[in-house]
């Protein structure tokens, strides 16, 4: 009891301690919600353990199949953008940047590799790698504005990324419409060796839409452990977040990391937006509003501590949260049950100065049994 | 004119909200908080306004006032936790206001499902009546446009304003306010709580956003669904900074805002005006307020202390 009390009160613990107690309040507090309005809460983790292993808790002791692959591969497709997006929303974190524009960044990104994909034609393999560039380079070009503007003029990131998203919005669906072919909900089908879609994984999982875009994903997390723990570059940028006083009087060039920084964001977005069309759907879509794929990056971010394998993993938390969506429609759970909780999981994790004086508080004290 | 006369009278309608809400992040901004939560706070409103007013019209004509008001206190309560957030537990704002967002979504469609067992609220028949003012509807233009057949709600948000100039320039609290946001280790030294002038901040942000939503989703729809507030709460941010921070500047903006939304709605009646999409009018406000926001950075216009949590230690 006392070593487990202290191990709480150590404050060395409370940045991996802190989102697991989020996590676990998120899910008490779901729980809770569902009892008062007379659904039953066990019911939410039955959906939620079959979307991530594809395991049906309730058939393992009866002749129906108890397993179906199909949704441990979906569970992937609605991990891949969540995981992108939430690298995004950290790498800006971490140079004390917030990136509130993934939304947008996400949606240019989708512009940039639907135009690509269908005005461009490449052989196969190649193909794919140039519409993804393309889709960073997009997202990049909508994280630059904010940086530059924030480098120059000293314009608060946050207000300005806002103000982009809803611009990427309607700028966004303008170009979509635009491009020969389109209907009004959405592009035409991009061909087939411009995508990253794969019969193989699919049969592999029974149909699901498992695409490539899982090697993307894992690339990304490499080049951002790479860039923030082995570069200077990366010394830079986190010695920013930390005190742009103290790193400007070093000598660094805070003005330029912040731009710098707000452009590797985006392209991080725009790459999660390419990976929508040319992975999940295969098509360029018109949005009558906003997906979450760029806030939702924000509770990734901020549970897995602007880290590259904590967004990683948060990313498969939330993501099968989201794929669990589905089948609580079916067993006839209002599926926002899942926003709920993500939401009062950030709640908690914004709470961790008050958690954190609770937690120290459990320290034994001397002469205390 | 007809045309003019319709665009305008529309315009008012579609500022209302905006200009409301738009007052309610002025105080807590003003106060020293930044509130991009408005969005959800609307969405509060919107949804629970939409709902009592289902449950309240077969019993009394004044359910839409009613309705409303509901709402207001609704989106009140829901900004303490913004509040606690900001002020107590010293939360970074920014992520505060995420979460009331998310969490509004998630909320209100999922009590739809629970009381009306679909995605949206059931539909109300009855809202607001129009109203003719006699003899003021008989000005040229203004008598038309402001007087003749609209929502009293509209003289609502005007009412609304001149009572905000006067609350934050001309009285002992609005001074307090203002300070909390600006110099808040001044006010501390002259034995005002920094804490409780920012509650209050938030609170009405609250209540008028929730106010806000409320009066879009009884004036602008039929029921409330997960798209009905649609970014109109970021809008209102838009026009607090493209107003500078100020009531009338706010009206203005507000104005200005809803005008370009009618204007997205309209320009294909125009021939001048029909070779721009209508996207270009949607995104018109968005864009103004990053252009409004690098002409200001010369100059200091947001409030000081504005987005800093308070610490009596700090300097």
């Amino acid at each position: 009891m006392k070593t487990i009390r202290n191990f709480l009160a150590n404050e060395d613990h409370h940045g991996l301690l802190i989102p697991f107690i989020a996590i676990i309040l998120g899910f008490l507090a779901g729980s809770v919600i569902m009892i008062f309005s007379g659904l039953n809460p066990l019911d939410l983790f039955t959906s939620f353990v079959r979307a991530v292993t594809g395991i049906e808790l309730g058939n393992l002791f009866n002749d129906q199949p108890a397993f179906n692959a199909r949704y441990f591969g979906e569970f992937f497709v609605y991990s891949i953008p969540l995981i992108l997006t939430g690298l995004s929303v950290a790498f800006a974190f971490r140079t004390g940047l917030f990136n509130i524009g993934g939304e947008g960044q996400v949606m240019i990104g989708a512009l940039a590799a639907s135009y690509a994909g269908l005005m461009l034609d490449l052989p196969a393999v190649i193909f794919p790698i140039v519409v993804l560039i393309a889709g960073a380079l997009g997202g990049a070009f909508w994280g630059f504005i904010p940086g530059i503007l924030k480098a120059k003029f000293r314009v608060h990131e946050v207000v300005v990324t806002i103000m982009l998203n809803y611009t990427a919005l309607y700028f966004s669906n303008y170009y979509i419409r635009a491009l020969p072919d389109s209907s009004s909900t959405k592009t035409a089908d991009l061909p087939a060796k411009a995508t990253l879609q794969s019969d193989f994984l699919s049969s592999l999982t029974n149909n699901s839409r498992l695409h490539w875009g899982f090697l993307v994903v894992i690339f990304c997390a490499l080049v951002f452990y790479f860039i923030i723990n082995k570069t200077t570059f990366g010394y830079e940028l986190k010695s920013v977040g930390f005190n742009p006083l103290a790193s400007e009087y070093a000598g660094m060039k805070v003005q330029r990391n912040a731009a710098l920084s707000m452009t590797i964001a985006g392209s991080l977005s725009g790459l999660a937006g390419a990976i929508l069309v040319v992975g999940t759907f295969g098509y360029g879509r018109i949005l009558g509003s906003f997906e979450n794929y760029g806030f939702d990056g924000i509770a990734v971010a901020l549970v897995g501590g602007s880290t590259a394998i904590g967004s990683v993993l948060a990313g498969l938390l939330f993501g099968g949260l989201k794929a669990s969506q589905t089948i609580m429609q079916v067993s006839r759970i209002p599926r926002d049950i899942a926003i709920i909780i993500i939401a009062i999981i950030i709640v908690f994790v914004a709470m961790k100065h008050p958690i954190k004086q609770a937690l120290k508080k459990l320290k034994v004290k001397e002469g205390e049994q | 004119m007809e045309l003019i006369y319709s665009m305008l009278a529309l315009t008012i309608v579609f500022s209302t909200p905006i200009i409301i809400t738009s007052l309610g992040g002025m105080f807590s901004e003003r106060s020293g908080i930044v509130n991009i939560g408005l969005e959800g706070l609307m969405m509060f409103g919107g949804f629970t306004a939409a709902t009592a007013l289902v449950y309240l019209q077969p019993y009394t004509s004044l359910a839409p006032w009613l309705a409303i008001l509901i709402g207001a206190i609704v989106g009140g309560l829901i900004s303490l936790i913004h509040a606690y957030l900001s002020i107590h537990a010293k939360a970074d704002q920014i992520i505060s206001g995420v979460a009331i967002n998310m969490l509004a979504t998630g909320v209100t469609i999922y009590l739809a499902q629970v009381i009306f067992g679909q995605q949206r609220t059931q539909s109300f028949s009855q809202s607001f009546e129009r109203f003719t003012v006699p003899l003021l509807s008989e000005i040229p233009l203004i008598g038309d446009v402001l007087f003749t057949r609209v929502y009293l709600t509209v003289h609502l948000a005007i009412v609304l304003v001149v009572v905000s100039w006067y609350v934050l320039y001309k009285t002992p609290f609005g001074l307090r306010l203002r300070a909390a946001g600006e110099h808040p280790h001044a006010l501390d030294s002259m034995g005002v709580s920094v804490f409780k002038m920012r509650y209050i901040g938030v609170f009405l942000s609250g209540i008028f956003a929730g106010l806000g939503g409320g009066i879009l989703v009884l004036t602008q729809d039929i029921q409330y669904t997960v798209t009905s507030i649609g970014g109109t709460g970021f809008i209102a941010l838009a026009a607090l900074i493209f107003g500078r921070w100020k009531p009338i500047g706010v009206l203005g903006a507000g104005l200005f805002f809803g005008f370009s939304r009618i204007f997205a709605l309209y320009s294909s009646r125009f021939e001048i005006l029909s070779r721009f999409p209508n996207e270009f009018f949607f995104a018109l406000p968005y864009v103004l307020t990053i252009v409004a926001l690098v002409a200001f950075s010369r100059q200091s216009v947001a409030p000081k202390a504005v987005g800093k949590p308070y610490d009596k230690g700090g300097r």
